[in-house]
C-alpha cells in the first residue's frame, strides 16, 4: 500500500441480472482490486441486487470537464430535427 | 421418558452445541456494527453476523419444536442460564483488536465449513438442509477472514505483529472444537451429527498452509482451553448473555 492512510477509491458495476447491462452503483475504498470485489458484495449486493461486478480503480476514468459543458453538450440541444418527432403515429403503436 | 422424547432430547443437545457457537459469535460481531475499522469491513462483518444469526434460528426453531413443550426460539436464544449454552469458548473471546477478531473468525470459518459439509449428509433431513443452506454463507466467510489473515501476516510490521499476537492467543482455544460430548458421540452413531474429531487433521493442515503462505507462524502450544462444550466458560460469557439477554428479561415475552 503506497497510502498507509487511505485505500485507494473504486467505482463498482453490477449486472443486477443476467442479460442486462452493468450499471455503476458506487463507489468505494479497498486496498486492491480482490479487496475491491468483495467489499462491493458486502457492501452493493447483500440483498441480492446482483449477479456479476466489475470493479474499476476511480484514477483509470477519465472523465468529461464539467467547465467544457458547453461546447461538448449544447450544440445537441437546438437540433429537433435529430429527433423523430415528425412522424405521425399510428395509434395503436405504443412505447414509441 | 419414551424412545421418541429420548432421541428428541438427544437431538436438541447436539444441536444446541452447533446453533450456540453461531449465536454467541454472531452477537461478539454485533458488537462491531458501527465500530468496524472501515465502512467496508464494518459491513462485511455485520453481514456476517446477520448470516450467522440466520442459522441460529433454524436451528433454534427446530430445537423448540422437538422440546416438544411450549417453546419458542426465543426462549432457546434469551431465557437460557449460562451453563445451558454449549458454545466452544473460542468464540466468545472479546474482540480485542481487529487481529483478534479476524483470527477468530478464521479459526472457526474453517472448522465450520468442515463441519457444514459433513452435516449435509446427516440423516436428519432438517440439519441437512440446514447446512446445505449454510455451506455457501459459511464459504465466503472462510474466504474473507482467510484473506485477510494474509493481508494483514505479510501486510506492515505492525499488522503482521498483532495477527501473530492474536494468533499465539486465541490457538489454545482451537483444540477445543475437535471435542466429541456425550451428544456428538451418540448423535455421530445415530447418523445424524458428525464426528467432529476426525476433521482435525484436515482442520490443523489447512491452516497452517495459510498461515505459512502469510509469513506466520504456527504457535507450538501444547496446552488448550476447554469447558465450554459443557457450559463452563471464560469470563466473558456472562458480560455477552446480559447484553444478549437484557431485553427478553427485562420486558418478559417483548416481541419486535
Amino acid at each position: 500500500m503506497s497510502d498507509k492512510k487511505n485505500w485507494p477509491l473504486w467505482e463498482i458495476f453490477v449486472r443486477s441480472k443476467n442479460g442486462l447491462e452493468h450499471r455503476h452503483f458506487g463507489s468505494l475504498h479497498a486496498a486492491d482490486a480482490e479487496m475491491a470485489l468483495e467489499n462491493a458484495r458486502d457492501v452493493y449486493t447483500r440483498r441480492s441486487e446482483g449477479v456479476s461486478i466489475w470493479v474499476v480503480e476511480s484514477k483509470y476514468i477519465t472523465a468529461s470537464n464539467p467547465e467544457e459543458n458547453g461546447e461538448f453538450f449544447e450544440p445537441a440541444a437546438d437540433k429537433v430535427y435529430r429527433h423523430p418527432t415528425f412522424y405521425e403515429l399510428p395509434d395503436e403503436l405504443k412505447h414509441m | 421418558m419414551n424412545i421418541k422424547q429420548q432421541d428428541s432430547r438427544l437431538r436438541g443437545n447436539y444441536i444446541l452445541g452447533i446453533a450456540d457457537n453461531s449465536l454467541i459469535l454472531g452477537q461478539r460481531l454485533g458488537e462491531l456494527c458501527g465500530h468496524g475499522p472501515s465502512l467496508e469491513t464494518d459491513i462485511a462483518i455485520t453481514n456476517m453476523s446477520l448470516d450467522l444469526l440466520g442459522q441460529v434460528r433454524s436451528y433454534y426453531q427446530y430445537v423448540a419444536q422437538l422440546s416438544g413443550e411450549d417453546k419458542t426460539e426465543d426462549d432457546i436464544a434469551f431465557l437460557r442460564l449460562e451453563r445451558e449454552y454449549k458454545n466452544v469458548l473460542l468464540v466468545e473471546q472479546p474482540n480485542t483488536d481487529f487481529g483478534y477478531v479476524i483470527t477468530r473468525q478464521y479459526f472457526f470459518d474453517v472448522f465450520h465449513l468442515l463441519l457444514m459439509q459433513e452435516l449435509q449428509n446427516s440423516k436428519d433431513e432438517t440439519l441437512s438442509a440446514i447446512a446445505k443452506k449454510g455451506i455457501k454463507e459459511v464459504s465466503y466467510h472462510k474466504r474473507f477472514s482467510g484473506d485477510w489473515v494474509k493481508r494483514l501476516g505479510d501486510g506492515t510490521e505492525e499488522s503482521h505483529n498483532r495477527i501473530q499476537n492474536a494468533i499465539n492467543d486465541l490457538w489454545s482455544y482451537t483444540n477445543e472444537l475437535f471435542e466429541m460430548t456425550e451428544a456428538d458421540q451418540q448423535a455421530a452413531e445415530a447418523g445424524i451429527g458428525v464426528d467432529v474429531s476426525k476433521l482435525k487433521e484436515k482442520y490443523y493442515n489447512e491452516i497452517t498452509e495459510l498461515l505459512n503462505e502469510a509469513t506466520l507462524e504456527v504457535p507450538e502450544t501444547k496446552y488448550f482451553h476447554k469447558g465450554g462444550k459443557h457450559g463452563v466458560h471464560t469470563e466473558h460469557m456472562g458480560y455477552i448473555l446480559a447484553d444478549l439477554q437484557y431485553m427478553q428479561r427485562t420486558y418478559p415475552g417483548m416481541k419486535w
